[in-house]
């Protein structure tokens, strides 16, 4: 297994791991992914590489808690437990193009992996401008580091409790406004922003790169279950992506592919809750009721 | 040869074809003429001595036997079951000519499970030579490259991007027709030679081949990538959901166990009207396993006719008991879906057969204005693959015109020391030719390091 070396919960929902993997650390190059595995029952579950330390040979992910797997995953992953699975890192690493000037746009399970990102282009020399959305000032992580890397640092809240009050495609509407010359836009989030995103800077004209998230099994090309339409052509996410032009992208037919399984998922998170509830009940000591 | 109740075995996952007992083995030795220039060993691509192992069952030397099968199959109980016996050693057997050829691949198979209930082993002794050898897949092919390898006397890591080893015996061909059990006995034979077996190992992306030979210091590489990415026919309706590759069903449920869902967390959302495109193994397998995960019709759509159906004929045979319906000279068109994006009909066209084309057989032609449509709600595609991009993205290994990587008669790749073999070299292909380039790999990878036999 795959050991838990650190973990941090930014909210009720989102968590941090720290998993030791040097070998992966050395390799990993930002807009990567990872599967993991809980244990031999799991799912394989793909998540972005949110950071990496190549002398501390550790990956970090940041978790949103949605369903089954994820949820148990934030019940059971504290430091020195062990991830079953772990392989990457997968998919090629995003283009650090030559722009000059980049807002790089993060929302939702979006912020964390949209960092690499950003220090890559400020490492490779751009003027970097962040834009990052959560719905509360409660929920926000990682300020401090965004800032060390980005030139501007644009936080949107959904409720203006920090921040300019509004999605995050205000954020990049005001930093066009504000810049002639921007010469690429990054987005990660969920599919409906990224969207949002891509018509935001499609009368402009600026190249629009998003990061793509459809269902996955074994995240080698070898199943096609990643498949997503970009530019009227079929492309495997997994290793044709998951970076993608967002002007190209079918974002419908992402986002009807993504809710493929929802009745199975919801049998799975029911399950599973009524599970943790009975084990909950029971009282110290006696042997629990095995689901 | 017993096999299971159709009815019966349609709704369990159990094998199939029952094996023979000892004293069926035995009878069935005595059919073997013992010809003096034996046609099945021609056509057996490993050139097995058929009569010379069945010789020895019949004087009850059984390890014997096993002995000097393996001296050319280093997985007699996987090739045993799985190996289009028909079209190879038993379908030039003269017994064949007025009566059942002898059956070849089931004497094969009860040899090598008597070795792995028996726990036979080859016991020579391994001389050590100081040698890496890392090797890329844990298919049929690498695993025989590894066996051959370690036995030399390498030091032999295999690295396998899934969390389980075996390739497509194990995500693929399913339980029915080749127990994990089998596939786990294999494994622990090549771990006994002290092969290292590293799972959960992307190579390309982890490390690339040339790290492999560089820092990682190997001193030789063999790739047995398998060939993978599942092909789609570019109709309208292709994305809707519950069209998928047979591959992501088969994944699903032989390597993730989607069939104990929610016990096991993988979906596999199967519905109850299921129509696999194509009629290879992949198809026949991709259909078996929806009509034991409860689907109430299995429908095969091919456009050409039986005669030219690709997959092994006992297997065909065994599907057509088992109830599935053939549509054959049938082509998809389209699929259509309902207002969720669910897929609920394909649209077909008949197909008449023309003039022969490349591979001499007749062409399938579109007949004008034979569209018709029929109900389903789950899609399968099982119309071939193409060669992963992984390697290629990530190395400077040569590929050829198809994207296969390119090798020369001894199977050495563009890079020195690197070899390839198995699917990712010819494309799809059988087990035993994956096994068999295995080995000439690894006597390739021996002389190029210099180690005499
Ligand atoms: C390349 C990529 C990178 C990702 N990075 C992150 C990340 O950094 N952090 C994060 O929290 N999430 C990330 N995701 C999404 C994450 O994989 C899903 O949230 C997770 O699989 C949900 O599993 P579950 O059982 O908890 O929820 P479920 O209830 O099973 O699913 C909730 C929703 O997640 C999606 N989903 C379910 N299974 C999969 C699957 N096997 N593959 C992809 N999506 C699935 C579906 O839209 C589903 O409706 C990423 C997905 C992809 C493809
Ligand atoms: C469903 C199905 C049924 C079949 N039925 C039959 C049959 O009845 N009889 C028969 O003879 N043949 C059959 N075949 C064909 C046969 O299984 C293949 O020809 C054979 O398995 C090829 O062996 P291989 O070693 O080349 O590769 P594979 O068995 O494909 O194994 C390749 C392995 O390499 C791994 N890999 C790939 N890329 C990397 C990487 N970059 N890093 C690490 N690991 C990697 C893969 O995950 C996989 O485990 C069938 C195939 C399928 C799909
Ligand atoms: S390996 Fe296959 S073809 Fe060769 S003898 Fe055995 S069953 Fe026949
Ligand atoms: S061809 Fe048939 S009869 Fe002749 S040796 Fe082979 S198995 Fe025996
Ligand atoms: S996840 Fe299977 S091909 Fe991409
Ligand atoms: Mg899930």
């Amino acid at each position: 297994g795959f050991p838990v070396v650190d973990r941090q919960d930014f909210s009720e929902t989102t968590f941090l791991l720290e998993v030791s993997h040097p070998q992966m650390a050395r390799a990993a190059r930002p807009g990567q992914f990872v599967i993991v595995m809980l244990d031999n029952h799991g799912e394989r579950i793909p998540l972005t590489i949110a950071d990496f330390d190549r002398e501390g040979g550790t990956i970090t992910l940041v978790v949103q808690a949605v369903g089954k797997s994820s949820r148990e995953m934030q019940a059971r992953m504290v430091p020195g437990a062990r991830l079953f699975g772990l392989v990457g890192p997968m998919g090629i690493p995003s283009e650090i193009s030559d722009a000059r000037k980049v807002i790089c746009v993060g929302g939702g399970l979006g912020v964390a992996p949209i960092y690499p990102q950003a220090r890559a282009f400020k490492e490779a020399g751009a003027y970097v401008i962040g834009v990052v959305g959560f719905r509360s000032r409660e929920l926000i992580f990682w300020e401090q580091k965004f800032r060390d890397v980005c030139d501007e640092f644009v936080i949107c809240t959904d409720d203006g409790s920090a921040g300019i009050k509004g999605l995050v495609t205000q954020g990049i509407e005001q930093a066009i406004a504000a810049h002639g010359d921007i010469d690429e836009v990054v987005a990660i989030g969920p599919p409906i922003m990224m969207r949002a995103c891509a018509e935001t800077t499609r009368p402009h004209g600026i190249k629009t790169m998003v990061s793509l998230n459809p269902i996955m099994v074994d995240g080698t090309g070898m199943c096609g279950g990643c498949r997503v339409r970009v530019g009227g052509r079929i492309r495997f996410a997994c290793v044709d992506g998951p970076d993608f032009d967002g002007h190209e992208v079918d974002f419908d037919d992402l986002m009807a592919r993504l809710a493929r399984y929802r009745p199975q998922e919801r049998e799975a998170l029911d399950r599973y809750d009524d599970s943790c509830r009975r084990l909950a009940m029971a009282p110290a000591g006696a042997p629990s009721e095995k689901a | 040869m017993p096999v299971q109740d159709p009815a019966a075995r349609a709704r369990n996952f159990e094998e199939v074809a029952l094996g023979f007992d000892r004293e069926n083995a035995l009878l069935e030795c005595e059919r073997c003429l013992m010809c003096p220039q034996p046609a099945c060993v021609e056509g057996c691509p490993v050139n097995i001595d058929i009569p010379g192992f069945i010789a020895k069952m019949i004087g009850k030397d059984f390890e014997g036997a096993w002995n000097h099968l393996t001296d050319s199959t280093l997985l007699p109980a996987v090739c045993g079951r799985v190996c289009p016996q028909e079209e190879q050693c038993e379908g030039v057997c003269p017994v064949g000519d007025r009566l059942e050829p002898v059956a070849i691949g089931r004497l094969e198979r009860w040899l090598g499970d008597q070795a792995i209930a028996n726990g036979w082993r080859k016991t020579s002794h391994i001389e050590p030579v100081p040698f890496r050898v890392g090797i890329v897949g844990s298919g049929p092919a690498s695993m025989a490259c590894a066996a051959d390898l370690a036995k030399a006397g390498c030091k032999v890591t295999i690295y396998e991007a899934l969390h389980a080893p075996g390739g497509v015996l194990r995500y693929g061909i399913p339980e029915f027709r080749l127990p994990n059990s089998v596939v786990d006995a294999e494994i622990a034979n090549l771990e006994a030679l002290g092969v290292e077996i590293q799972c959960n190992t992307l190579v390309g992306r982890l490390f690339t081949v040339e790290q492999m030979l560089g820092e990682m210091d190997f001193d030789a590489v063999f790739i047995g990538a398998g060939a993978g990415t599942p092909r789609f026919m570019d109709i309208p309706g292709e994305n809707l959901n519950g069209v998928l590759s047979a591959n992501e069903l088969l994944t699903r449920c032989n390597l993730m166990h989607a069939g104990d869902f929610p016990s096991y967390d993988t979906p596999l959302g199967l519905g109850k009207r299921v129509a696999v495109i194509g009629a290879g193994n992949t198809a026949m397998d991709a259909m078996r396993v929806s009509l034991r995960l409860g689907a109430e019709q299995v429908h095969c759509v091919y456009r050409r006719t039986e005669v030219e159906c690709p997959a092994r004929k006992e297997e065909l045979h065994h599907a057509q008991e088992e109830g599935i319906q053939f549509h054959w000279l049938t082509t998809p068109v389209e699929l259509l879906g309902d207002a969720e994006n669910n897929v609920r009909t394909i649209r077909c066209q008949r197909m008449e057969l023309g003039e022969p084309d490349e591979s001499g057989r007749r062409r399938p032609v579109p007949v004008e204005g034979s569209e018709f449509d029929f109900e389903a709600d789950t899609v399968v595609y099982a119309i071939g693959t193409s060669p992963n991009p992984i390697l290629g993205q990530t190395s400077k290994l040569r590929l050829n015109k198809w994207g296969y990587i390119d090798t020369d008669a001894t199977l050495a790749t563009s890079l020195a020391g690197v070899y390839a073999g198995g699917d990712i070299v010819t494309g799809a292909a059988t087990v035993i030719l994956a096994m068999g380039a295995g080995r000439k790999a690894a006597a390739s990878i021996r002389s190029y390091l210099g180690i005499r036999d």
